[in-house]
């Protein structure tokens, strides 16, 4: 089993990447799990959302502690919170920064930026970052295809605004396979 | 088919294929997802149903209750607060012997106000007359639904039913669920068909004035049903694995029990993480398993024995606690394990939304093993 970690704040559509990635996953025929982090709604508030990926039906219902993945939509949060906590070796952070790191990683772990929210605001004109860093997700971690990406925004957005949605994921996607 | 899809949207489309009239409910954290789901439905005409908007729980079971009374299919949800407004109903709809089904979405009691999940609503609710379903996971959740509205509706039982599924922890996750079509709900539950019914033209009373020459009788025959509604259960559970494939023919289920020297008791989502932290153990030669209670009224007394027997000890996790002596389902074990010699050691867990991991049951496990229970699990070290 697979665990995923969303790091962000009320309103970056953290629940939603949750909910679209394990979708994605569903569809490509693995079994998944995904659930919020309960009850912190307000906007800006620092949210988590959680995502479990298995070949065989998901029992556990405890939160993420030891993720394998996790995504931060904002890096502003690492001053305030411990984004990479419990993070396994071999595992993999992907941050929305236009900066470019100088974070420490635990031991092992990757650390992949990605400007999220330059992405964003080009191709959605909002700094909306989370079908972008689902592409980076799918490029970095291979849990997911591009294309059960777009699948699953396609089901959850209008035609227009899936349009825009599948261009950010894609130009992130393109952005993190050229990278690696 | 199999749907990836929300706990609550699940359980209101499980909802929408037992065909209710009437649905009437007050929106309550985390109920609500389940009753948005259907007022929008019946909005939509996907629902043929009447949705009656209400200022209080306490008037969206009584509204219920008219309408079973008329002969209506009737369904509510709530959590904590709501259902604690709801007390009178409850006891008022068991007493008159009017069966519908209502979803907990398993919520901690003010105060100091929680919105995270316990057991301690729908447990408070347990002399009430109803039955009591617990799921484990969502594909429970949604089955239980027509299950309970067969056993619910059956002329020899006619008493309501919870369908408990635990708040956040269930009602918000998105996780596979197999959702039948409406024509095989239709082939499984019959159209509710009460003897007796509210008619203007042939006028009868429901929960009338009884003297204490009579109403010891009543509560006779509340629990009598109760009672004869454990092998309605079966039943209904058998038709169900025939029809669906999935096995709720007995009321409790057992997990690794062959040769377990500890065994753990838990209702709802806690024991899929047992059993993951089961699996763990016996990897590591500690011989463990889990009696999962579905039914928790009635309470399956015998079934619990059975599988119990021949356990060393018995660690029960109560997410509730009857304030003063000690977990409710602690405390039904025990009376089922009186004499037996059986240790029964409860552990009041994740009350108010504390998260239970796998490594809390392996110490619960190794608490019970040193003989070490009674008591609340995971405490502050500045109270405990």
């Amino acid at each position: 089993m697979k665990e995923l970690r969303i790091h962000g704040r009320g309103g970056q559509g953290s629940v939603t990447a949750a909910e679209l990635i394990a979708t994605a996953a569903f569809e490509g025929g693995v079994s998944a799990q995904a659930f919020p982090m309960f009850g912190v709604e307000r906007r800006g508030a620092p949210v988590q959302a959680f995502v479990r990926f298995a070949d065989k039906k998901i029992r556990l219902r405890s939160q993420v502690y030891e993720p394998d993945y996790i995504i931060v939509q904002d890096s502003t949060l690492i001053a305030d919170v411990n984004v990479f906590a419990g993070m396994k070796k071999g595992g993999i952070a992907i941050v929305n920064t236009a900066k470019g790191g100088g974070w420490t990683v635990p031991p092992g772990v990757r650390l992949i930026t990605v400007d999220a929210t330059g992405i964003a605001l080009e191709t959605l004109g909002v700094p909306i970052t989370n079908t972008s860093l689902m592409g980076a997700f799918a490029a970095a971690s291979g849990e997911i295809t591009l294309e059960a990406i777009e699948n699953a925004i396609r089901h959850r957005f209008s035609e227009e605004l899936a349009r825009k949605n599948i261009e950010a994921a894609r130009r992130a996607y393109n952005l993190v396979k050229g990278a690696a | 088919m199999m749907r990836f899809i929300e706990g609550s949207l699940a359980v209101s489309d499980a909802v929408r294929m037992c065909r209710p009239d009437v649905v009437s409910a007050y929106p309550i954290t985390p109920q609500t997802h389940i009753v948005e789901s259907l007022a929008e439905m019946v909005a939509n005409c996907t629902l043929d149903a009447e949705y009656i908007t209400v200022e209080s729980e306490f008037s969206a079971l009584s509204a219920c209750l008219g309408a079973v009374a008329a002969g209506s299919r009737a369904y509510s949800a709530t959590s904590s607060q709501g259902l604690a407004l709801m007390f009178e109903v409850c006891f008022n709809l068991a007493g008159m012997r009017l069966p519908m089904v209502m979803t907990i979405a398993n919520r901690a009691i003010s105060a100091p106000l929680s919105i995270w999940n316990d057991q301690q609503d729908s447990i408070s609710l347990r002399d009430s007359g109803w039955l009591q379903f617990y799921a484990e996971d969502n594909q429970e959740a949604a089955d239980l639904h027509y299950l309970a509205y067969k056993v619910a509706e059956d002329q020899k039982i006619l008493l309501p039913a919870m369908v408990c599924f635990d708040g956040f922890i269930l009602s918000h996750t998105y996780e596979p669920v197999d959702m039948p079509t409406q024509e095989e709900v239709d082939a499984y539950l019959p159209k509710f068909n009460p003897c007796q019914r509210l008619d203007a033209k042939d006028p009868i009373s429901f929960g009338m004035f009884a003297f204490p020459e009579y109403y010891m009788e009543f509560r006779y025959a509340i629990d009598q049903a109760l009672q004869q509604s454990r092998e309605k259960i079966r039943e209904a559970g058998k038709e169900f694995k025939e029809k669906f494939g999935r096995d709720y023919s007995a009321l409790v289920e057992g997990y690794r029990l062959e040769d377990a020297e500890t065994v753990l008791v838990a209702m709802g989502s806690l024991c899929g993480t047992a059993k993951d932290a089961i699996d763990e153990m016996r990897g590591a030669g500690r011989k463990v398993g889990l009696l999962k209670i579905r039914t928790y009224r009635p309470f399956p007394g015998e079934e619990v024995a059975a599988a119990l027997k021949g356990a060393k000890r018995v660690a029960v996790l109560d997410k509730n606690i009857s304030l003063g002596s000690k977990g409710a389902v602690g405390l039904e074990v025990k009376d089922v394990l009186y004499g037996s010699g059986i240790p029964v050691l409860d552990y009041i867990v994740g009350l108010g939304g504390r998260d239970m991991r796998k490594r809390d049951i392996e110490r619960i496990v190794t608490l019970a093993e040193k003989g070490e229970g009674d008591l609340f699990y995971g405490l502050r070290e500045e109270v405990a």
